[in-house]
């Protein structure tokens, strides 16, 4: 399971204050607490607080001052994932582009530039999808694109899009059955992942909605998933399900092994 | 039609183990070995990097073996008596990469010798022989602790592999070789799951598992060689997919297993269908050899001269001159 930690994200007040006073320390703090949990991507997010692409570039370098873990740049805007791309020192994500035509054509050759791994999100000219079918036409797209700039589909990450269960409750099966459908897609298929901690959103039982979803769609063939990897019970769970998948070998301490794997 | 491109790439890297310390590192050897490094099964060099060649060290012990096979006790009876002589004769008369000093002697069914008389044999053989040096306990837990305080110390500097640590007695050898700068055979009787507990056993006590190497035991052919096959095979592949307990070097110490079978043993004259016995042993143990380095081998201890030579050979023709780009463990060199 490849995983990319969510929590250097401007949405969180501790981090949106920190970007605001340019303090390293909340940071710092997430990036090694998140290594240590075993991610293998650190996501950094500027959130709302700021548009300025600098700022994604101070995250980047304060991340990379204390851990050499991947880092993922998450902004919905080019000119702040470039900037961050152009001072990430560590292996880099892209996150993300969409089927749309503009941004696939101006990440995938970004991308293949930086030798960067980018997430698909499977949405496209229509905004995001609600049936299993555009879902996954949406991915078939951005796999396209992919092939057609040359970025190695090992580095390629699609993603069905994960939606609340509360409000969207029909949706979590067609994400699981999109899952499914993605695996053939290619052999090796490329990565499957999600924004995990979507699922879950207003509910007062988030962590085992996650928890549970992420082992079904692991089952289905995810590979990789944005989540909160300082999630103990999140991560035992993920542990067990690499060895119920034949993916990790048995140890009495797997579930210690499986963090630094 | 194209053929396609079937080529496999991995991720990650086998670790990489020098045993053995030159002038200039400490110790007084004259070359150091090293191996693992991979990032390809065995000698599929088209896939990936093998920058060393597998390894053929030889078992010496500190008293003179009873009941050896002649076929076996032939070509040493002359140096049973001393250790010195016997590991001269495996680095000079066949080209031992490393010698394997087994400290039989010291078990406690047995002769029961002291760890200082244990010490002195270790210090004995670091002096008659500039090749690295492999300790391998007599096998009681309680004797071998006992036992490695002195030679460890006695070897310290030197760089040996020392071993074998188990699920049940890691503690002492373990701390021992950290605090001498030695290296460590972890064991685990044919299961891989406890291979992989033993090597998580040596990181919680703070030992660097990148100078371990995986003993997972190597039975003879016949004998349960197809499962160890398999365990070595899947042990690599999680290896060299990133799975960081199981990216060590293996070692396969075949020789006391082959020839405590018939198979390798019994004469002529008692199974003539099986031909000549003085042939059938040392191929036996080259067989089994064989089997293992194409598992993933990279340490063999092995105990006949001739099978020796033919495993060096066959060695050479696999690795050729596309592995072991620094020719360090090269023969030739």
């Amino acid at each position: 399971m490849i995983l990319i930690a969510e929590r250097i994200n401007g949405g969180f007040r501790d981090i949106a204050q920190a970007i605001k006073d340019k303090d390293k320390g909340p940071i710092q703090k997430w990036a090694k607490l998140q290594t240590e949990a075993g991610a293998d991507f650190l996501d950094v997010n500027m959130g709302a607080v700021t548009r300025d692409p600098d700022d994604m570039a101070w995250m980047v370098e304060t991340v990379q001052e204390v851990v050499d873990t991947p880092i993922s740049i998450d902004s919905p805007r080019m000119e702040v994932v470039k900037r961050g791309l152009e001072v990430c020192e560590n292996e880099r994500m892209i996150n993300s582009t969409t089927a749309v035509a503009e941004r696939l054509n101006g990440l995938i050759p970004l991308a293949v530039e930086y030798d960067a791994c980018l997430i698909g999100v499977a949405s496209g000219d229509g905004g995001s999808p609600q049936d299993v079918g555009r879902r996954v036409e949406n991915a078939a797209t951005i796999f396209a694109a992919a092939v057609d700039h040359g970025l190695d589909t090992q580095k390629l990450f699609l993603d069905p899009i994960a939606m609340p269960l509360k409000f969207m409750q029909e949706q979590a099966k067609n994400i699981l059955e999109a899952i499914r459908q993605l695996t053939v897609l290619s052999d090796p298929p490329p990565h499957i992942t999600l924004g995990l901690s979507n699922m879950a959103s207003d509910t007062n039982q988030r962590n085992l909605i996650n928890r549970i979803f992420l082992v079904m769609a692991m089952g289905a063939g995810l590979d990789a998933a944005i989540c909160d990897v300082t999630d103990k019970k999140l991560m035992d769970a993920v542990a067990t399900a690499e060895l119920i998948l034949n993916n990790e070998i048995y140890s009495d301490s797997y579930l210690d092994t499986y963090r630094m794997r | 039609m194209k053929i396609p491109d079937v080529k496999k790439t991995w991720s990650n890297r086998i670790s990489t183990v020098t045993i053995g310390a030159t002038k200039e590192e400490g110790g007084t050897r004259a070359r150091t070995i090293t191996v693992g490094g991979e990032t390809a099964l065995p000698f599929m060099h088209f896939e990936g990097e093998i920058p060393h060649r597998p390894v053929v060290g030889m078992e010496i012990w500190d008293i003179p073996p009873k009941g050896w096979p002649e076929v076996l006790a032939q070509p040493f009876s002359d140096v049973y008596d001393s250790p010195s002589r016997w590991a001269k004769k495996c680095v000079e008369g066949y080209g031992a990469d490393l010698i394997c000093l087994r400290l039989q002697g010291c078990d406690p069914s047995g002769e029961d010798r002291s760890p200082k008389e244990a010490a002195e044999v270790v210090r004995e053989v670091l002096g008659a022989v500039s090749v690295p040096l492999i300790i391998w306990g007599c096998g009681d837990d309680d004797k071998d602790n006992e036992v490695f305080t002195e030679c460890s110390q006695a070897a310290a500097g030197e760089n040996c592999l020392l071993g074998t640590i188990t699920q049940d007695n890691y503690r002492t050898l373990t701390a021992l070789c950290k605090a001498d700068n030695h290296k460590l055979i972890a064991e685990s009787p044919v299961d891989i799951n406890i291979a992989k507990q033993v090597n998580s056993l040596a990181l919680d006590v703070g030992f660097d598992i990148k100078d371990m190497v995986i003993f997972p035991d190597s039975p003879a052919l016949g004998y349960g060689t197809e499962y160890v096959y398999s365990i070595m095979e899947r042990t690599r592949m999680a290896g060299l997919k990133g799975d960081k307990l199981m990216a060590q070097p293996i070692i396969a110490n075949i020789g006391l297993n082959v020839w405590k079978t018939k198979e390798a043993k019994a004469r002529a004259e008692e199974v003539p269908e099986w031909g000549d016995h003085t042939k059938r042993g040392p191929l036996w143990e080259a067989a089994t050899a064989y089997t293992y380095l194409q598992a993933g081998a990279d340490i063999l201890v092995m105990l006949h001269p001739k099978a020796v030579e033919e495993v060096k050979r066959y060695i050479e023709q696999l690795a050729g001159s596309t592995g072991d780009k620094e020719g360090q463990n090269d023969p030739h060199r």
